[in-house]
């Protein structure tokens, strides 16, 4: 299911330098038409169909249509993906829709510290004790040594 | 050389090249460490972090959670567990030094907001001994934030370049000092110029010719953007590489390639042929050909698939799983209607939570086959094979393992540096300490990531860059726009043109050699010593071709280096299993010229050397030194 542009839909993320989908691809395959301000994958057949594109589209102006070389046509996966959780609607070949709500993330987006609260339980470089431990692992660091 | 290049140099001290779990584990871990001591730390990643790597589309689980706290298991389990999966071919003291630090890190996803599956009393769901569910559409992206609030609180001191493209080391004196690479969206050559640096880049698809070759090439298991980088920066560095000949093919939903491990293992789905036999039971007799691995529990997956395998050999496919017959009888347990129909809707949601998190694909599989699993089962096949050093495969650099843990033989001053000083390598780049998966990867990364500020602490000296090597590397970087460029006038179709070779029709001649002569899928998965060495005089006129490489623009050029970074990861791979006269893993491949198991000459690590002064390769063994009985 390589994604797609719907062009009607798609506004080129008004001009500026760089699109959604194109700044997201993790295959750099979406490009920005400046002519028509439109985008479009450039490369389908090297497409992952992840759908971090569709994903991030402001406009919902993507979607994926599945591999023409062994998807039969008709279904289709619509994501609408908030801060909390994210809804799946499901359209089978025969029609029948389903409907899932996922949870994403259970924290603010930009709220990360990166220690998670966990004190640092030494200084020592030469130690194998990771910054936030032993506190994040809830017991002492294993070793070997005698 | 196009005359519109700008040079950008950037000095670091440590440099971590790649964005994907690894790297944001070590950024993480180097940011607080690089602070203490006053040290700059760089990122440079090929794509944008919020979805780059393996882990770009979310997971549904985690694999590698101990339970270590609670009492569930030891880093000695999880050592045990892994040099069973691999047939006896596996780094002890990596794989527990991973082992030992991982639940700290699944623990500081849940603080950063990753949902993790918990039940009515707090305890994690676990869908096997080492595996705990999550909702994790947004697993990377979480992870990227931590990573880049981290540098952040490096204010000056913390740097990341999103969409540059790491091609070559520099090095001097066996020593790293740096990479070069290019922008692919703007016409800039990077120069770096590190310390140490720590590689965290992919593994590699589409080194063998997939299944799929229409539309669907792209729809690997492992993602199509992990191209070999890792293996080929660390072997044109100079570094003892290990476990090339140990490939990885997952068994997943035919041709979407879904995660089957929620099914075998949290729903206790069976995979049967057409024929209703389940080849686990049938083929049972089989397992004591590869004994003492084949008798011991669990079996590894290399030999799961060569039962499937040999079912499908005599004709017995497809192979199905029978979602419906595990969904029956879960419900089953339910004799209230009421109870059974809410129990059903929330099966339902999970299995396609399964796919929707990390498999979009095989949920549209689904439907445009209009497949319900509660209703019919599902066709599952071996995927075409893959090198990942994170996952059930184990082909990576060779590095030293941590000081309170490593053999002599082992330890070379600082744990996962690699044989080059100062280049560090985690996750898919680190070799023989397999099943970390995301958390272990990121756990790896931090652990390295201390490990490498230490390094740069004891031995701070400036990088010696040689500028006139990183001219003629940009010269060689940026060569084949120059020969589009050149050439693409002479023919009326740029496509076919007899001065030049361009990315795709290359990256298809290499599937081509290594399916039919390494052993790829329209094999069966079956090579030998007559055919490995056909393929390699094959590879070395590929190789010679290389340097006719053209590209467009800046995606082509990329595509152009992904392909010569597949290309190495391909050599090294058959000269390992030419080398290799035994078969070990007869799931991953079959030495048809050496058929069986040969623990008294073979159990033994395969490591290889492409050596910078020479060009020349070495091949040789390495001892297993159990730690862990």
């Amino acid at each position: 299911m390589p994604s797609f542009v719907i062009a009607e839909k798609c506004d080129g993320c008004k001009g500026q330098d760089k699109t959604a989908c194109m700044y997201i691809c993790p295959n750099d395959l979406m490009v920005l038409d400046k002519e028509r301000m439109k985008a479009y994958n450039r490369d389908p057949q090297m497409c992952w169909e992840c759908a971090c594109c569709v994903k991030i589209c402001p406009q919902q102006a993507m979607d994926l249509r599945g591999y023409a070389d062994f998807m039969p046509l008709g279904a289709s996966t619509v994501p609408l993906r908030g801060s909390e959780d994210i809804m799946w609607t499901i359209k089978f070949r025969n029609g029948t829709i389903k409907r899932f709500k996922f949870p994403i993330r259970t924290t603010p987006e930009g709220s990360i510290v990166p220690d998670g609260g966990f004190e640092t339980g030494t200084d020592d470089l030469k130690s194998p004790v990771l910054f936030t431990e032993p506190a994040s692992l809830g017991r002492e660091v294993a070793t070997l040594k005698k | 050389m196009p005359a519109n290049f700008e040079t950008v140099v950037v000095d670091t001290d440590l440099l971590i090249i790649g964005g994907g779990m690894s790297a944001c584990g070590a950024a993480v871990e180097a940011a607080y460490w690089a602070k203490k001591h006053g040290l700059k730390v760089t990122v440079v990643d090929k794509a944008a972090m919020d979805r780059s790597g393996a882990v770009a589309q979310g997971l549904s689980a985690i694999n590698q959670y101990l339970g270590y706290a609670e009492g569930e298991n030891t880093p000695e389990d999880y050592v045990r567990y892994v040099k069973q999966d691999l047939m006896g071919i596996s780094r002890d003291d990596l794989v527990y030094s991973i082992a030992r630090h991982v639940d700290s890190t699944v623990h500081l996803f849940e603080k950063w907001g990753l949902p993790i599956w918990r039940d009515e009393n707090g305890k994690v769901v676990r869908s096997g001994r080492w595996q705990i569910m999550i909702s994790g559409e947004s697993y990377k992206i979480i992870v990227a934030e931590a990573a880049k609030n981290a540098l952040k609180a490096l204010a000056d001191n913390g740097e990341i370049f999103e969409r540059v493209f790491i091609v070559e080391p520099l090095v001097k004196d066996n020593r790293i000092v740096g990479a070069v690479g290019f922008s692919v969206r703007e016409n800039k050559f990077f120069v770096f110029k590190a310390k140490a640096v720590l590689t965290c880049l992919g593994g590699a698809v589409h080194v063998f010719r997939p299944r799929s070759t229409g539309e669907g090439l792209g729809r690997s298991w492992y993602p199509p953007f992990n191209t070999g980088s890792s293996a080929y920066f660390t072997m044109k560095a100079g570094a003892e590489m290990t476990c090339q000949e140990v490939r990885f093919i997952p068994v997943r939903f035919k041709d979407a390639y879904g995660p089957v491990g929620a099914w075998f293992l949290l729903f206790k789905s069976e995979a049967k042929n057409a024929f209703g036999e389940n080849y686990m039971v049938t083929r049972v007799d089989e397992l004591k050909k590869w004994a003492p691995y084949g008798l011991t529990k669990p079996i590894p997956a290399n030999l799961r698939n060569h039962l499937g395998l040999m079912d499908e050999r005599e004709g017995k496919g497809p192979i199905y799983m029978h979602t419906e017959e595990a969904i029956a009888k879960l419900v089953q347990e339910f004799p209230d209607e009421k109870v059974r129909k809410k129990k059903m809707k929330e099966l339902e949601s999970e299995a396609w939570e399964d796919f929707l998190d990390m498999t979009i694909a095989q949920a549209l599989l689904w439907a445009s086959q209009n497949i319900f699993p509660e209703e019919k089962p599902s066709e599952i096949a071996a995927c075409e094979p893959y090198f990942i050093g994170s996952h059930s495969g184990a082909s990576g650099a060779w590095v030293s393992g941590p000081e309170d843990l490593a053999p002599a033989e082992y330890f070379w001053g600082y744990g996962n540096m690699s044989t080059v000083k100062g280049l560090f390598c985690a996750g898919d780049a680190s070799g023989a300490s397999a099943h970390k998966f995301s958390s272990g990867s990121f756990t790896e990364g931090r652990i390295a990531a201390k490990e490498a500020i230490r390094f740069i602490v004891e031995n701070n000296e400036e990088p010696v860059v040689d500028m006139a090597e990183v001219e003629a590397l940009k010269a060689q970087l940026l060569k084949p726009l120059d020969t589009f460029e050149q050439y693409k006038g002479m023919t009326t179709d740029p496509d076919v043109n007899p001065n030049y070779i361009r990315p795709k029709q290359f990256m298809f001649r290499l599937q081509k050699i290594m399916d039919e002569y390494a052993g790829g899928v329209s094999k069966s998965f079956t090579t030998n010593k007559q055919l490995l060495e056909r393929g390699l005089e094959l590879l070395a006129m590929l190789k010679e071709d290389a340097d006719k490489l053209a590209a467009e623009n800046l995606h082509e050029l990329m595509r152009c280096w992904e392909n010569v970074h597949r290309m190495w990861q391909a050599e090294a791979h058959v000269r390992s299993v030419l080398f290799r006269e035994e078969t070990r893993w007869p799931g991953y491949y079959i030495r048809a010229d050496f058929p069986n198991m040969d623990e008294e000459n073979w159990k033994c690590f395969v490591n290889c050397r492409w050596d910078r002064n020479t060009g020349q390769w070495e091949v040789f063994k390495r001892p297993i030194i159990s730690i862990i009985d």
